[in-house]
């Protein structure tokens, strides 16, 4: 199967990146070069196995962890915000969301 | 005497420790070459940050507190970050970024308490996010091979790789998802290790494929990874939520342990018509080596290999599109002047901050896991990934560790690939297969390939068997001497 330039407006958009016509058509002919590469994945008949998202997974069970919800770090506003691209007493703006 | 940059981590930390020399003197010698350095592999130098850390470990040093490696320098890859040196994981969208935090691998490794007491010399350019086997996709500058300045050092690591064969370092990290430690050490004729998946933490790493990122050290000799590897492992239970509650090692416990006996699994996949005959010599040549030390060769095979290249291609883009996601002009980053509202903002300082490369790999990622695809591509993926672990673990019912090349040629030409996408990601298809199953897998030089570039042989042991990988390329490097050999333009 082959992507339409429809379907790169779409996923421009759920990734939100700007793209360019020309930029556009690049994008998909590259991703379908790719895409032809993956056809021998599908194929595969996976019945009955599992998806493996953690790799140690492979040899024993594995859970995600979770942390206590306790603070742990001191407050360091000014050092987080200090790549910000722009701050306000100590709020990060954007531009306005609702009129 | 030898000069500094012929030392290894070894036996420099030795000159430390016995007061041959000093920190500060280590650090300058390495930082006026750094300083000198043309091939593009440093993204920043800081020698003020630099020289206050070996300050620090000759005072621990002297007061008898320092860390095993205190006061050997060493750099980082751009994607570990640092408070004391910009951090860019080699991108435009994070240009001049300075990170309130440092990396737990940098932390375990630098001269804070407790730390190994290695010294910082810098920043090393690497693809961008790591995304790359050539560092050509670095937004800053392409790295040239010190073996040949007009091929490539690898990737995605090829600022360390480079760093360390034209010693400028004696060691770096490096982070490998799908052979970004391994491919650029065969390339450049180092030594680089990855551990098995969960042993290093990913804590201040600039996440790329998260069930893929592993961090490993690079360095000349098999011994020197065994030390740094030694202290970047261990548990980070409360900040990295994949990192394994296994207890740090010795690595270099069985350096010298004999090989008498060992299994060395060949997969016959890895040696098919694709493979370059000179890489194929090199390989076979290193393979009757491990004869002679009293190893076995056993045939075997990893059926799966050639879907690993698109299993792999529909994961870590898959995980990248969500890791990226965070780069949206708000927090850090870089922001567009030139937008009309919040989406607009976000659309347009993502088009701007990220290269070609990551919008690719970004665009696969939210393809592959929108509505109606993701059973069919991603999931299915994940199933394949499960397939190819466990013939792995088939195979290790009659091996020990399992030998290759790295990859199919030696370093391309620059820009010989660059405009060509699947053609890299087909030159992955030997690191990707121990990627997926998260397996330790490590790269020794070997000898000489096509246009004398050097040749890596690729070792990969089951989980937690990093100890027996380095022992079996230490013993390796006792009967040769092509980790020795250094490039014309180090000098």
């Amino acid at each position: 199967m082959s992507l339409t330039a429809q379907d790169i407006d779409r996923i421009a958009n759920l990734a939100r990146l700007e793209l360019p016509p020309e930029e556009g058509q690049r994008m998909l002919d590259q991703i379908n070069g790719f895409f032809s590469i993956v056809e021998a994945m599908r194929a595969v008949d996976t019945t009955g196995v599992q998806p493996l998202p953690h790799p140690i997974a492979t040899i024993q069970e594995m859970a995600l962890r979770l942390r206590d919800d306790v603070a742990s770090e001191p407050n360091q506003r000014e050092a987080n915000q200090q790549s910000a691209p722009a701050v306000e007493r100590g709020l990060f703006l954007v531009p306005k969301v609702i009129e | 005497m030898t000069a500094l940059h012929d030392l290894s981590v070894a036996a420099l930390a030795a000159e430390l420790r016995t007061k041959k020399v000093s920190a500060t003197e280590v650090a300058q010698h390495f930082l006026a070459r750094s300083q000198a350095d043309t091939s593009g592999a440093f993204l920043s130098l800081n020698p003020e940050a630099t020289l206050a850390q070996a300050k620090e470990a000759d005072t621990q040093l002297a007061a008898g507190t320092a860390g095993p490696l205190a006061g050997v320098p060493m750099a980082h890859k751009d994607i570990f970050v640092t408070t004391d040196f910009p951090t860019t994981a080699g991108s435009k969208m994070l240009e001049g970024y300075r990170s309130p935090f440092d990396a737990t691998v940098v932390c375990k490794l630098g001269v804070q308490p407790g730390g190994a007491g290695m010294v910082n010399v810098g920043k090393l350019n690497c693809d961008e996010f790591a995304m790359g086997s050539s560092n050509e996709n670095s937004a800053y500058q392409s790295v040239t091979n010190p073996w040949d300045t007009t091929r490539v050092p690898g990737g995605s690591s090829g600022g360390s790789s480079a760093a360390v064969a034209a010693r400028l370092v004696p060691a770096a990290t490096g982070t490998d998802t799908g052979g970004s430690i391994r491919q650029p050490a065969s390339f450049c004729g180092i030594t680089g290790i990855k551990p098995t998946y969960g042993r290093a933490s990913r804590y201040g790493m600039i996440a790329y494929a998260s069930s893929l990122d592993q961090a490993g050290p690079m360095a000349r000799t098999a011994e020197d990874c065994a030390l740094m590897l030694s202290a970047m492992c261990g548990p980070d239970l409360d900040r990295d939520s994949t990192s394994l509650d296994v207890p740090a090692e010795n690595f270099a416990r069985d350096l010298n342990a004999p090989l008498d006996g060992l299994r060395i699994g060949i997969p016959k996949e890895f040696f098919g018509d694709g493979l370059a005959s000179g890489v194929r010599a090199a390989v076979d040549a290193a393979l009757k080596e491990y004869e002679k030390l009293g190893a076995k060769l056993v045939p075997i095979s990893l059926p799966r290999t050639e879907l690993s290249i698109p299993v792999y291609y529909i994961i870590a883009p898959a995980e990248a599109s969500s890791n990226l996601s965070r780069f949206d002009g708000v927090k850090f980053g870089h922001r567009t002047k030139d937008y009309t509202d919040l989406v607009s903002m976000y659309k347009r300082s993502r088009a701007e901050g990220f290269g070609e490369e990551v919008k690719r790999r970004i665009m696969t990622g939210a393809y592959v896991l929108s509505h109606g695809y993701y059973d069919a591509y991603y999931l299915q993926a994940q199933k394949i990934r499960r397939m190819i672990s466990d013939d792995f673990q088939q195979a290790f019912k009659v091996c020990d560790v399992i030998a290759g090349p790295v990859a199919p040629t030696v370093a391309w030409k620059l820009g010989e690939k660059a405009d060509d996408p699947v053609a890299n990601y087909l030159a992955d298809i030997f690191t990707l297969p121990a990627s997926l199953a998260g397996l330790p897998g490590m790269s020794v030089p070997a000898g000489f390939g096509e246009e004398g570039m050097p040749v890596g042989l690729q070792l990969i042991g089951n989980y937690f068997k990093e100890a027996q990988l380095l022992n079996a390329a230490h013993r390796l490097q006792q009967a040769t001497d092509f980790h020795l050999r250094q490039p014309g333009g180090a000098k």
